[in-house]
């Protein structure tokens, strides 16, 4: 027999004068394969026509709708409702800006991020439309790709210790980034400049290791993986300056 | 009302419209763009398969160049494109690849030595070439005479986005996010700039600009049923429309893409198929060998789609629930092709249909998914009817695809064009001046700020979502893959009561910022006529060509219809206003497609003939000049050097 779901979503309008944070129940028919995505929208056309959300590809793609489901962070659009619980439990994900209800600014974040990171492939050759491309291996192009998929839907940041206490911290989608141009070959950034970008308390070392942003990474992406890349990176980084240092 | 300034004003931050604004950002001028989302989450990141660029490094790629990409465009497009804009397509296609690895793409890369594929679902053994080990590889793709489409897994669109995005933030390009533009400003035939409301806090600004560019992408969810995101609802095209300036060009020709999941009409990518996935019917017959025995399932779109929809109609279908469907098969490709290079795909199946695709049929039908109609530019991409406005990519009618596009051409559209058209942007703009006119910006400001008011305080009852979905309901009943003269009549006549219901939408919610009923209730008049030149267009376009299919008029007819439809709605009528003019200058012939079947009514005048009138007519309908003489980048005759012609010389 088809449930009556219950939904108790957080509810805030901050550009409304006197609004308070509170929650709003609403009810459901479920039908099958019902998901958040479509919840959401009967829920915001027939009973709550203000209801703030984000979504734009509802395909897993696009990284707009992570929020938290029964108090955990994940895409809404790939979550089923026959997954969970009668009642369901719907607040915006914690650390970023609330726009209002379920909303929050992560492409403001993900944005600043970039440029702390300086998200690009740092060269100093020009291109040349009349060349042939560089030659790269497939094995390399594919494990730049394994952490170029991450798509800044912020749960692991969302999930982080660390980033509740820092608010600087890069978190593990920043550490990624790093990651996956300290993988290309085209990026010509030297082993001092990672260190610097790295070796501080909103990077690397700020991480305490509980790793639950691997736990909730939608797209599993190999972060332990890279974690320890970098960390190996930046060990032997040191070595070579102290060395440097002695000869000097 | 707050009024910003800037040089160029990009309205839409995916592909195309970052690419033509890094072109100006590059030149020196002062950029601002606006988008809906974050620039990363632009539909552009949700396309998967890849972009078509005749690089030839992968084995089946072998003598491929920009006349066989041209070749397969012109056809994939039924002949209704501008082959001069094909060309400058096919010709950048490969730099702009290149480019995009310059820029941080981990294209996949050729692996030299003996692989396994499948080809026409059989397991075949091909050798890649040593000596193209490292350079860009490419897949197989419908419509195609080669395998051309550049890749990385099933995330092309991401990857190019993200590349795309950091050179923007390299550049510190301003990106102001969750904005909407609501119309042009505009006077004497020239554009200024944009009325924007903010999506954050529901602010109406003026933005003002020497140059003003639309990038806003397709309009497929009109249809409602459609592979595309849910932000596709042609506000971008709706801007230049409501200038009443400003035409629409082949509003009817709408792709229906084969592969998308059901239920959820999620698309999973061409590249499937080009991988070897097959497509089988209720049976778990494999159909399309039957019906395209030369292409088989790699037949281009609008053909492939049709085959599905006849095969269903004799019964073949698979009955669900959520009605008929056939099946695409990726078993057979293995586990280890399904979690690398077909991941997305995988993901999206488990995840959302509950379907291991590893182990079992994926349930799919022909869904809405590119809009080929869109803004009429020149090749330059300067709108028709207007100064100081250009607009490229999926938004724009440039017109590249005609009445059908092939796989792996859209993708790469939006950074041919960013780059090409980008250009044509920074030189404009270079001569072009700030006409800072506030007076007019308040103006079209109290318009839409009046507008606002009677959205939310008129004496109506229509629902903006009723309305919404009474639109789709329409243009899926009569303006789908199969069209007939009284099914067209029935939408258009459905449509035009809709109209009259548009303007007594009356939005519930009253709460200040985002609201987003009143997001939607601002865009259902555009929606609503562009649905209905949809299906105008349709219903007098009395021929087939590409995804425009008449049952009462099977031959696409090469003597009456060898055209393009532009559509304008001059501001208060009650009607649009329909023209047609020549496609461009042809240099191939028209002629059989190799593919699709069908008859053809031949036309009656001589390439010359034809070719004579072509810039005295496009200019009478608003064309402005374009920097270059029409024709000088279309090399007469090329394709007789390229196989099937140089086989029959």
């Amino acid at each position: 027999m088809a449930r009556t779901l219950t939904f108790k979503i957080f509810r805030y309008n901050p550009t409304k004068d006197n609004d308070e944070p509170h929650i709003e129940t609403y009810e459901l028919e479920e039908t099958p394969r019902l998901n958040i995505f479509t919840a959401l929208h009967r829920i915001r056309e027939k009973q709550a026509s203000d209801l703030m959300y984000d979504f734009v590809c509802r395909a897993g793609i696009c990284g707009s709708c992570a929020m938290m489901i029964n108090g955990r962070p994940t895409l809404a659009c790939r979550t089923l409702t026959a997954d969970l619980t009668d009642t369901i439990e719907l607040y915006p994900l914690p650390f970023f800006k609330l726009l209002g209800d379920l909303s929050v600014d992560t492409g403001v974040w993900f944005h600043d991020m970039a440029k702390r990171v300086e998200s690009w492939i740092h060269t100093q050759k020009e291109f040349d439309p009349t060349a042939v491309e560089e030659r790269m291996d497939n094995d390399t192009a594919n494990k730049i790709y394994e952490s170029e998929r991450c798509i800044e839907c912020g749960c692991c940041v969302a999930a982080c210790a660390t980033a509740q206490v820092y608010p600087d911290f890069l978190g593990a989608a920043g550490l990624n980034r790093i990651g996956r141009f300290m993988f290309d070959p085209r990026d010509q950034r030297g082993e001092q400049e990672w260190f610097e970008l790295v070796s501080t308390d909103v990077g690397v070392f700020g991480c305490i290791g509980m790793m639950a942003c691997d736990d909730v990474c939608p797209k599993d992406l190999p972060l332990l993986e890279v974690f320890s890349y970098i960390r190996r990176k930046m060990n032997s980084g040191v070595q070579v300056a102290v060395k440097d240092l002695e000869l000097s | 009302m707050k009024v910003i300034t800037t040089d160029v004003l990009v309205i839409g931050a995916g592909l195309a419209g970052e690419r033509a604004a890094i072109a100006s950002a590059q030149a020196g001028h002062d950029v601002t763009i606006l988008s809906l989302v974050p620039p990363r989450r632009s539909h552009s990141a949700a396309a998967q398969g890849g972009m078509q660029a005749s690089l030839g490094n992968a084995v089946k790629g072998k003598g491929d160049n920009p006349t066989v990409h041209w070749l397969d465009t012109v056809k994939g497009s039924d002949w209704g494109a501008d082959q001069e804009v094909a060309r400058i397509f096919a010709d950048n296609a490969p730099i702009a690849m290149r480019e995009m690895a310059h820029f941080g793409v981990p294209w996949n890369r050729v692996e030299g030595g003996p692989r396994e594929v499948y080809i026409k679902g059989k397991k075949t053994t091909i050798v890649e070439d040593d000596e193209k080990e490292g350079l860009i590889t490419a897949r197989d793709f419908g419509g195609t005479a080669k395998w051309r489409t550049c890749y990385t897994a099933d995330g092309t669109g991401h990857t190019v986005l993200y590349a795309m995005d950091n050179l923007a933030v390299q550049l510190d390009i301003t990106i102001h996010d969750r904005m909407e533009a609501l119309s042009l400003i505009h006077e004497n035939g020239v554009c200024l700039g944009a009325i924007v409301r903010s999506l954050r806090d529901g602010e109406i600004m003026a933005y003002m600009a020497k140059t003003t560019v639309i990038a806003t992408g397709g309009y497929g969810r009109l249809y409602g049923e459609s592979t595309n995101a849910i932000i596709n609802e042609g506000t971008g095209s709706w801007l230049a429309l409501q200038t009443g300036k400003v035409p629409l060009g082949n509003m009817e020709a709408v792709q229906f893409h084969p592969t998308g999941i059901v239920p959820t009409d999620i698309l999973v990518t061409e590249g499937c198929r080009g991988d070897g996935g097959l497509l089988l019917d209720v049976d778990e017959y494999r159909f399309m060998p039957e019906y395209e025995p030369e292409k088989q399932e790699l037949a281009s779109r609008d053909v492939v789609s049709r085959r599905m929809k006849e095969h269903i109609l004799k019964g073949k279908g698979v009955q669900s629930s959520y009605g008929e469907h056939l099946w695409l098969d990726l078993r057979h490709l293995g586990e280890e092709h399904l979690t690398t290079k077909l991941r997305e795909v995988y993901d999206i199946c488990m995840y959302f249909i509950g379907v291991n695709p590893i182990k079992e049929l994926i349930p799919v039908r022909p869904t809405q998914h590119y809009s080929m109609g869109g803004i009429r530019v020149n090749k330059d991409g300067q709108a028709y009817g207007m100064k100081g406005l250009f607009a490229l990519g999926e938004v724009a009618c440039w017109d590249m695809h005609g009445f059908n596009r092939l796989g792996g051409n859209s993708l790469a559209e939006t950074v041919v064009a960013g780059m090409v058209v980008g250009n044509k942007i920074a030189e404009y703009t270079e001569s072009a001046e700030l006409i800072a006119n506030v007076t007019l910006a308040e103006k079209f400001g109290k318009e839409q700020t009046d507008l606002i008011e009677h959205l939310l305080n008129n004496s109506g009852d229509e629902d903006v979502y009723a309305l919404r979905d009474d639109i789709a309901e329409l243009l899926k009943d009569h303006v789908h893959i199969f069209r007939t003269g009284e099914g067209l009549e029935k939408a258009v006549t459905g449509l035009k009561a809709i109209l009259g219901r548009v303007k007594n939408v009356k939005v519930n919610a009253n709460a200040p910022g985002m609201n987003p009923e009143l997001s939607q209730a601002l865009r259902i008049e555009g929606m609503a006529k562009q649905a209905y030149i949809i299906a105008k267009g349709a219903l007098l376009r009395t021929e087939s060509r590409g995804a425009h299919t008449r049952e009462d008029y099977p031959a696409r007819d090469d003597k009456n219809w060898l055209n393009r439809t532009l559509a304008s709605w001059e501001v208060g009528a009650d009607e649009p206003k329909f023209n047609y003019e020549p496609v461009g200058p042809l240099d191939l012939p028209p002629g059989d497609r190799g593919y699709g079947g069908g008859q053809m009514v031949d036309m009656d005048l001589t390439l010359e003939e034809y070719n004579a009138k072509v810039d005295a007519e496009q200019t009478a309908l608003g064309k402005q000049a374009s920097s270059e003489p029409m024709g000088i980048r279309l090399p007469k005759e090329a394709w007789r050097e390229e196989s099937p012609y140089k086989d029959a010389k």
